[in-house]
């Protein structure tokens, strides 16, 4: 596939049950409770058991790879944090190709939730081969 | 305060000067099961992840050096920046919020590979004025090595803060009893969540009418809108109740009819003033109590007489 800058990326919604909440931070090896613990997150101020930033940044490589393809080479991901991504809330993709200088190019990336940008991303992503 | 400034300044230069961290094994060579269990949770169907070429997801780079759940606490190391987070705990910030954090991937990792990682505290700055309390904003850097070659580098920033707000509030016991929210009465109570006492009003004819209900009993119409009302009254009727006991309440309590400038009457206890003294006639003003963490009800309390 061929990238052009301004290409819009379609957008992804993902679900944010507890099971998507438990399973990716389990599955990042993060094991502390405000992500698997309801009791404890609450106690600890947030209003249910959020996104870990590991899966943050695994679900902003997903959403680009999904769109570029298996040939994609990521250079890198650069992501500013915003408010939590709670379980129960829906976190919806949305991205476009910013610049393509040679074969990189440069995907801007905001995964929203209900409360606001959960995630403001940038990933540099090169063709293979 | 710059005495304590001057303080964590001088332990993050500490810790910037100590300049690269001891570097750390990480628990699990680059392994396929432990991607396929990454890309299940993730939904992610790269083939590039699979078969006997497979390469390792790059945004997993973080999870092959997490110590996971039975970590051993006499292998816990200590990083750069430890020091400097244990005095901002001290000086009561305690609040911790990651802000960034900026993957840099030299190149893609085989099955196999061992991986080493190590840590380099970058700056503190501050204090700051944020929207969560005042703060420092402290970065570093991981680098992670296979064999000597560097393959991967994580920027991450975080804000240690002191909290506006203690965090732990107690939770309160619910409530038991809840209004019945609905599309006809949901505007009021979003209404007192907001603070404000508001009266249905017909779309057509304008009437005001209270309770809420889907038709104008004037008209017949079925548009309908609302008005914030002053939130004053006078007690129109009133009862005693003392039996039988009601769940979350404590006998004997009021209950009144209270009679609003604005033409309707509305149901809501009396608190806030000694059962004997309530009257009819008597001058009341809307008073909102949260009956748990929840849930908000109006209810009404004498206003105290000029002198």
């Amino acid at each position: 596939m061929r990238i052009v800058a301004g290409s819009v990326l379609p957008p992804l919604t993902i679900e944010l049950t507890p099971t998507v909440v438990i399973s990716t931070a389990l599955a990042t090896r993060d094991f502390t409770p405000v992500h698997h613990d309801p009791a404890i997150a609450k106690a600890q101020g947030s209003k249910e058991i959020f996104l870990n930033i590991l899966t943050t940044m695994g679900l902003v490589e997903r959403y680009v790879s999904d769109w570029a393809g298996p040939d994609a080479v990521f250079r890198g991901i650069k992501v500013k944090l915003g408010v939590p991504a709670y379980a129960g809330d829906t976190l919806t993709f949305s991205g476009k190709v910013a610049t393509v200088e040679e074969n990189e190019a440069v995907v801007e990336v905001t995964g929203a939730v209900s409360l606001g940008p959960h995630v403001t991303a940038s990933a540099v992503i090169m063709q293979r081969g | 305060m710059t005495e304590l400034r001057d303080h964590l300044m001088a332990l993050a230069d500490k810790a910037v000067a100590a300049g690269d961290g001891p570097r750390h094994a990480a628990p699990h060579p680059v392994n396929a099961v432990m991607i396929s269990h990454w890309t299940e949770a993730m939904g992610d169907r790269n083939p590039a992840y699979t078969g006997p070429d497979a390469v390792a997801p790059p945004a997993m780079i973080q999870v092959w050096s997490m110590e996971g759940l039975s970590r051993d606490p006499a292998k816990e190391f200590r990083r750069p920046m430890d020091d400097v987070f244990d005095a901002l705990d001290e000086a009561g910030y305690t609040g911790v919020v990651a802000t960034n954090c900026e993957h840099t991937y030299h190149r893609y990792l085989s099955m196999g590979e061992e991986l080493t990682s190590s840590t380099r505290m970058l700056d503190m700055v501050g204090p700051k004025r944020t929207a969560l309390g005042e703060g420092y904003f402290v970065t570093w850097n991981v680098t992670w090595f296979s064999g000597d070659e560097p393959v991967a580098e994580m920027m991450f920033r975080l804000l240690k803060f002191q909290p506006l707000r203690p965090v732990e509030k107690a939770k309160r016991e619910p409530y038991p009893l809840r209004p019945a929210v609905n599309d006809d009465t949901r505007f009021f109570w979003d209404g007192v969540q907001a603070g404000e006492l508001r009266i249905q009003k017909c779309g057509g004819c304008g009437e005001l009418r209270h309770p809420p209900g889907p038709v104008c009993p004037s008209c017949r119409s079925a548009e309908r809108t609302h008005v914030v009302a002053s939130g004053t009254g006078t007690v129109y009727s009133y009862v005693v109740h003392h039996h039988p006991p009601v769940p979350g309440q404590e006998t004997p309590f009021v209950v009144a009819v209270v009679e609003l400038p604005e033409g309707v009457r509305m149901v809501g206890n009396i608190v806030q003033c000694p059962i004997g003294e309530v009257y009819v006639g008597m001058p009341v003003r809307v008073t909102y109590q949260e009956m748990d963490d929840e849930l908000t009800l109006p209810m009404w309390a004498p206003i105290p007489e000029e002198a």
